[in-house]
């Protein structure tokens, strides 16, 4: 296999509760790779450390109460982007790795007009004139699909419909062709047919640059669409992950086979199989008190003692290539209490 | 009194009823613009302002004599409002209404340039404590709870006990300096807030330095409360600036500010009232109008009433 282009390794970044309750550890030893032109999923609910670690790789944690701990690693491009200075830190910001936020709405800054926050990254790595600028500004609205560019470059904000707003996102982090694009739900604020539209947008768009997208999303629906491997994030932690089509056929964290379970599906009527549709019973621990042992076991139809103890690390599971499955269940070590529960 | 100059000012008259109406023209088509006009005042205030601003840019096209000029020291004191002197003369027989006008020029230049520095500083304070916080923001904050515990008059006042003769271009840069400390505050709170918006996240994230940030992301989104500051602000200086000069202290005569004015013609106020009376009527109108202006200004652009 190929060098990967992002190395994220035991990334722990925690955050300090003004109350006094304790350090919050919204990520917790977090490690997974991005190879170069591959769309990463990155699933889990709310509060799992999804967005918590989209922002420590470019390091917009706020600082204080946030911090990433020392040993963690986040290697891009050969370089540790943790031991950075600030300004070299810059220039990979918006240049090798962009970002687009969830909501469109808020993301962008309402007194400026849309072709000026769509030339600002090249502005800033580029040092282009402000002509030159606003002839890609326009050239990237062209990209994204925004009809009349022409015109629509001198637009504010405040003119455009959502799926607009977020196509000028989509063009403000790809206009100095980065290598890597860390998509923070971005589907989440739109309506269906827009998200749709995005997704495509997206796919189109990293085919012809030939990024790698890192696409942060708790819609499994947006996974299946869209990317070619998933990393399933609970409490902080990695807990599975797979290639799209091997974890959906073969989901083996009760977590991951959980959120599958509470899909909506069309092909079988809720009716049909227990009169309600799934859901994971309880709720996700506050992230300054996670369980010991297995932070899903209260949540877990299939935990034993064992797992109330033991902290279970990420297991290879059987089938594929090595290392291409791993989860963090004890399940792996006795799979014949997966039967005997069924 | 020539046909000219009444002629010119005239001129000022129809400049600022051209000004407010425009201003009319184009607020009306927009909501900001109608909050602005729906106060009652507000349209007036830029009128007065305008006019005085006129008057003071065009002084020695309105005024008919020079400020310093003692008609006749003889048998013009304190002559009482006339044709040929509109707002009557003073002791020494100068022509109110000429001293008025270029007093306007001292008056709100001094106001304005102050008023700039007093908002460059308490802009640069404010953003700096509101981005960085922490140590940075403790230690500014505490330095404008320690300005504003200060009585302004005062600390002006030692400063003019200090110098023997102090300097006009000093003078207004103190009064500056003694001013930013409200706007300072204003801005913090403003930046704390922006800072956490997305959209300074996605600057961030698209590699823009500090210096960035603060100057394209924050603050101009928080141009509205520095500019209503601003506007209150004027009104302040000049009310202050009056105060000293009063007090004999601002403006040194025989130049002629509002405040000197109203100093040198407050021993006559009994038997010559238009002497100090006429100035004082230009702060009043002068101050209301800026706060009328400025109370316009923030109900246009508070973001609160903008429909969403």
């Amino acid at each position: 296999m190929t060098e990967p282009l992002l190395r994220v390794r035991d990334l722990k970044t925690y955050f300090v509760t003004e109350q006094g309750s304790g350090t919050a550890r919204a990520v917790d030893g977090v490690s997974f790779d991005v190879y170069p032109g591959e769309t990463l999923g990155v699933v889990g609910e709310s509060g799992c450390g999804k967005t918590v670690t989209s922002l420590s790789i470019l390091r917009l944690i706020p600082e204080p109460p946030g911090h990433i701990r020392p040993g963690s690693f986040i290697e891009f491009e050969g370089r540790n982007l943790l031991t950075l200075a600030p300004k070299e830190l810059r220039a990979v910001r918006g240049n090798r790795i962009a970002m687009i936020f969830q909501e469109p709405m808020t993301s962008l800054n309402p007194v400026f007009t849309v072709g000026r926050q769509i030339a600002e990254a090249a502005i800033v790595h580029q040092r282009l004139s402000r002509k030159a600028a606003r002839a890609r500004a326009i050239e990237m609205l062209t990209l994204v699909g925004i009809p009349d560019p022409g015109e629509r470059v001198d637009h504010y904000p405040h003119q455009m419909s959502g799926g607009m707003r977020q196509r000028v996102m989509i063009a403000m982090a790809l206009i100095c062709h980065p290598q890597l694009l860390i998509a923070d739900e971005p589907t989440t604020a739109l309506d269906v047919t827009i998200q749709a539209q995005i997704l495509e947008l997206l796919d189109r768009l990293q085919r012809e640059l030939g990024m790698a997208v890192m696409l942060i999303t708790h819609d499994l629906g947006v996974v299946a669409g869209s990317a070619d491997r998933v990393v399933v994030m609970y409490a902080g932690q990695v807990v599975e992950q797979a290639p799209t089509t091997e974890l959906f056929a073969r989901p083996l964290h009760p977590y991951t086979e959980g959120l599958l379970a509470s899909v909506p599906r069309l092909d079988t009527r809720v009716s049909q199989v227990r009169g309600r549709l799934h859901s994971i019973p309880g709720q996700v621990p506050a992230a300054t008190a996670w369980p010991a042992g297995c932070r899903f076991h209260p949540r877990c139809p299939y935990a034993w003692d064992r797992c109330a103890m033991e902290e279970p690390p990420l297991l290879d599971s059987a089938g594929g290539e090595a290392g291409t499955h791993t989860v963090r269940c004890w399940l792996l070590t006795e799979p014949q209490r997966r039967e005997r529960h069924a | 009194m020539t046909v000219l100059t009444w002629l010119a000012i005239a001129g000022a008259v129809a400049v600022a009823l051209v000004a407010t109406a425009e201003v009319r023209r184009h607020a009306a088509p927009r909501a900001a613009g109608r909050r602005f006009l729906r106060h009652p005042t507000a349209a007036a205030g830029v009128f007065i302002l305008v006019f005085f601003v006129t008057t003071a840019l065009a002084a020695p096209l309105v005024a008919p004599y020079a400020p310093a000029d003692q008609v006749d020291p003889v048998h013009l004191q304190n002559q009482p409002p006339s044709l040929r002197f509109p707002l009557g003369t003073d002791v020494y027989s100068r022509d109110v209404w000429t001293r008025l006008v270029y007093g306007a020029r001292l008056s709100l230049g001094i106001g304005t340039i102050a008023m700039l520095v007093a908002v460059t500083v308490g802009a640069g304070v404010g953003a700096a404590a509101g981005y960085w916080r922490g140590g940075v923001d403790a230690l500014l904050m505490r330095s404008v709870d320690v300005g504003l515990a200060m009585p302004r008059m005062f600390v002006l006042l030692m400063a003019v006990a200090l110098w023997e003769r102090l300097p006009l271009a000093l003078l207004v840069l103190l009064i500056g300096l003694t001013g930013w400390f409200g706007t300072s505050r204003l801005v913090r709170a403003e930046v704390l807030g922006l800072r956490e918006r997305e959209f300074v996240a996605a600057a961030r994230a698209a590699g823009a330095g500090p210096t960035r940030v603060i100057f394209r992301h924050v603050l101009p989104n928080a141009a509205a409360p520095i500019i209503v500051s601003a506007a209150l602000g004027i009104g302040n200086v000049i009310l202050l600036e009056a105060g000293l000069s009063y007090l004999g202290l601002g403006v040194p005569s025989p130049l002629p500010s509002w405040g000197s004015i109203i100093y040198d013609g407050q021993p006559y106020i009994a038997t010559a009232p238009w002497t100090a009376g006429f100035p004082g009527l230009a702060i009043a109108l002068v101050v209301l109008a800026l706060n009328a202006v400025g109370d316009g200004l923030r109900d246009a652009l508070d973001p609160r009433k903008e429909p969403p």
